[in-house]
């Protein structure tokens, strides 16, 4: 099977399974907590690989990442709960105590095996096309099965309870006293994002599965305010940083998943600056449009009070304009044909005079 | 014992040492003020942003020498910082979502610098990547030297600015209406920041460099409610886990220092949680504990008291009041018994004059909480 296809279809499934549930992380503003609950997957991993006797199989891996995950929120909840603790040093005390055992632990047993620290780091989707499993007699991509099955879960996932999601996460009050559980809903959540952390620690390693967690929801939710859009809008933005990162990767030799999370990074960016919600320079572009447009409404109607053409010099001195900005504002009132330019100075023109006279109408 | 002494002769041992105490004090006293200002996590993206930083100045140089690359790491957490700042101000993303995004993106594009140095056949780029998890045991005395004056400069900051960063980290607004300059003291205190990671990145790493600046600081608010004492010990409890994961880790091969150190952190942080004198996890259990008995036994006492006065205070007619078994109310009785508010009467107990007085108290302090309750409702 063609190499690049099964890395390629691998990195679209870990992107679209990541997307579906990181979306509810920002939305609930728990993005930190899936930065933990990725670290502390490497202790669960190591736990299963340990039991298992050293076979690196997937469903053990998979149930003791996911337990793991969940010690991890609930420890964290725990903490918070005491109140001597803030809820984001907890965050910051219980992740890197939980990867600590998980790193000791590697080094101390499973020197020069199989689970190296490379593997935690970098993932191994670069290996995904050598590792296959049989199926009905023909040969799958282990990392197929895997992230396909998870990719389905999240969406059923979603799909299935996603008034309740959308209610609890929007207005949790409101969730609860309807009787929706969300205690129930937020667990299950949790499991699911401890989940498709080890389900992609295998491909894109434990710190870089928080990229795709997180970064293609933000950019999604720089980028409209409907759920339904974002939601869509997050797999988009995670299987593009996907490819391109992959493309990347490949022309620079580097790392692919580091690649991924990258250009993920950039998305971010160019969203941040031009999203048409929001954007950085959207907004500026939208605030200097708008102060072009008042100050030659303003210049029109202070010539529609003179029965001569005014000299350029007189409007300077009245308005205390630099020349560059009048020389703007004149571009701008010329296009709505507000003005005119004649060789004593600048005239209103028909348009321009009803213009201003209809602007100083007391509105009805 | 005999690892204790091997500070003072073992070359290595003995920079790894001074080492991990430095970066335990810097961080320590840092992160006091990253935790009280609830801008724990922030340190951690400065701390994985640096990575890309190492790499980027080692491209660009070409030089191992650690004082650059770390120079370069603390460029790139710097910018991580102020980008995090900035999207805040300009956008409705919720300030978690910006600290992860600025992390990982940060964080893999370092990933990336680094496979591509590696593939690169650089024959000089073995080594680079000790600063993910950190390689204490590389540390040698010029490291110390310069931890030492990196450190040595971030704390003397904060000696100069100790009261400006007090009324920074408890009451900002007062601050501003005093005319401080907040923003630029905030840009200082995230750059002092910045030299306390610059100092761990050799130590403990990127990754877990989070917990060095986070677990002293909450472990020392345990102990205190004081600014100053919480510093000291914040930097005290750095030191310590510090010197012990060094020690620990110089016991057997194949022990990571960085992990060793974070470990002795969360020891002494649970330790903290669990046993500091007035907020101690286990005094407060004792005193709920305490709590629930002395209510259990003053409802007792009203109990006894009403059938008391209706003459009839027997095992038998308590448990059908509390309706509770025969056996259960004997041992109550035996409880108020100890307790010298009930005594035996040959129709079977009567309170004391002692209980009499108890359970008239408590009617009392009963009655003027009812009418409390009344009144303002």
């Amino acid at each position: 099977m063609n190499a690049d296809l099964v890395i390629i279809l691998t990195a679209i499934l870990v992107s679209t399974a990541s997307a579906l549930v990181g979306s509810f992380l920002v939305l609930r503003r728990m993005a930190l907590l899936s930065d933990a609950i990725s670290h502390a997957v490497l202790p669960g991993i190591v736990l299963a690989y340990w039991l298992s006797g050293g076979e690196r199989a997937t469903l053990p891996a998979l149930l003791g990442a996911a337990a793991a995950g969940l010690v991890t929120v609930v420890l964290v909840e725990w903490l918070t709960r005491t109140g001597r603790v803030k809820n984001d040093a907890a965050i910051g005390i219980v992740f890197p105590a939980l990867f600590s055992l998980g790193v000791l632990a590697v080094s101390l047993f499973f020197r020069n095996v199989h689970l190296d620290m490379d593997a935690v780091l970098y993932g191994e989707i670069a290996y995904a096309p050598f590792n296959t499993l049989s199926l009905w007699g023909r040969e799958v991509p282990e990392s197929w099965l895997v992230m396909g099955s998870l990719t389905l879960l999240n969406l059923l996932f979603v799909l299935l309870f996603y008034k309740e999601l959308k209610l609890a996460t929007f207005d949790p009050g409101l969730a609860a006293a309807l009787g929706f559980a969300p205690g129930a809903l937020y667990y299950g959540l949790m499991t699911l994002v401890s989940f498709t952390s080890v389900g992609a620690f295998q491909s894109v390693g434990a710190i870089l599965i928080v990229a795709f967690l997180i970064i293609p929801p933000a950019t999604a939710y720089l980028l409209t305010q409907r759920l339904p859009v974002m939601l869509a809008l997050a797999v988009g933005v995670g299987v593009v940083s996907s490819l391109a990162g992959y493309a990347l990767a490949i022309w620079l030799d580097a790392s692919i998943a580091g690649m991924m999370a990258t250009v993920a990074g950039l998305c971010f960016a160019l969203a941040f600056l031009f999203s048409p919600v929001e954007g950085y320079l959207t907004t500026r572009l939208r605030r200097e449009r708008q102060r072009l447009e008042v100050a030659a409404r303003l210049l029109v109607a202070h010539l529609a009070h003179h029965s001569q053409p005014v000299p350029e010099q007189e409007v300077l001195e009245e308005f205390g304009w630099n020349p560059r900005f009048l020389g703007q504002v004149r571009e701008k009132a010329l296009q709505a044909g507000w003005l005119e330019v004649v060789r004593e100075g600048l005239r209103p023109t028909a348009r321009g005079l009803a213009m201003s006279s209809a602007q100083l109408e007391p509105n009805p | 014992m005999s690892d204790l002494l091997l500070i003072f002769t073992d070359y290595t041992l003995r920079n790894v040492a001074l080492g991990s105490a430095m970066l335990g004090v810097v961080g320590g006293v840092l992160g006091v003020f990253a935790v009280l200002r609830r801008q724990s996590l922030l340190g951690d993206v400065l701390a994985h942003a640096a990575l890309p930083g190492i790499c980027l100045a080692f491209i660009l140089t070409g030089a191992k020498a650690p004082l650059i690359l770390l120079v370069g790491g603390g460029l790139a957490g710097w910018l991580a910082a102020w980008l995090v700042l900035a999207v805040l101000r300009h956008s409705r993303l919720p300030e978690d979502s910006a600290l992860g995004v600025m992390l990982s993106s940060f964080f893999g594009f370092g990933v990336a610098l680094l496979t591509f140095i590696q593939h690169s056949n650089n024959a000089s780029q073995a080594g680079l990547d000790q600063y993910i998890f950190g390689q204490a045991a590389t540390i040698v005395a010029s490291d110390v030297l310069n931890f030492t004056v990196l450190g040595g400069l971030a704390l003397l900051t904060v000696g100069l600015f100790y009261k400006e960063f007090k009324l920074l980290a408890f009451d900002p607004a007062y601050a501003h209406s005093l005319g401080l300059p907040v923003r630029g003291l905030n840009t200082l205190l995230t750059s002092l920041t910045v030299l306390a990671v610059m100092v761990g990145l050799q130590t403990v790493g990127v990754v877990l460099m989070a917990a060095m600046l986070i677990a002293p600081a909450a472990a020392a608010r345990q102990w205190t409610d004081r600014l100053g004492a919480m510093i000291g010990l914040s930097a005290l409890f750095g030191a310590l886990a510090g010197v012990s994961g060094a020690l620990i880790s110089a016991t057997r091969e194949n022990l990571p220092t960085g992990p060793l150190v974070v470990l002795s952190m969360s020891a002494i942080l649970l330790v903290s949680l669990f046993f500091a004198p007035l907020r101690g996890l286990v005094w407060d259990w004792a005193r709920t504990r305490q709590h629930r008995r002395r209510v259990y036994l003053e409802r007792l006492l009203l109990d006894a008291h009403v059938l008391h006065a209706h003459g009839t205070l027997t095992p038998q007619s308590l448990a059908e009041r509390r309706r509770e078994p025969v056996a259960v109310a004997l041992q109550n009785l035996e409880a108020l018994r100890s307790l010298g508010w009930v005594q035996e009467h040959p129709q079977g107990f009567i309170l004391t004059p002692t209980g009499e007085q108890k359970a008239h108290e408590l009617e009392q302090a009963m009655r003027v909480l009812l009418h409390r309750v009344e009144g303002s409702s």
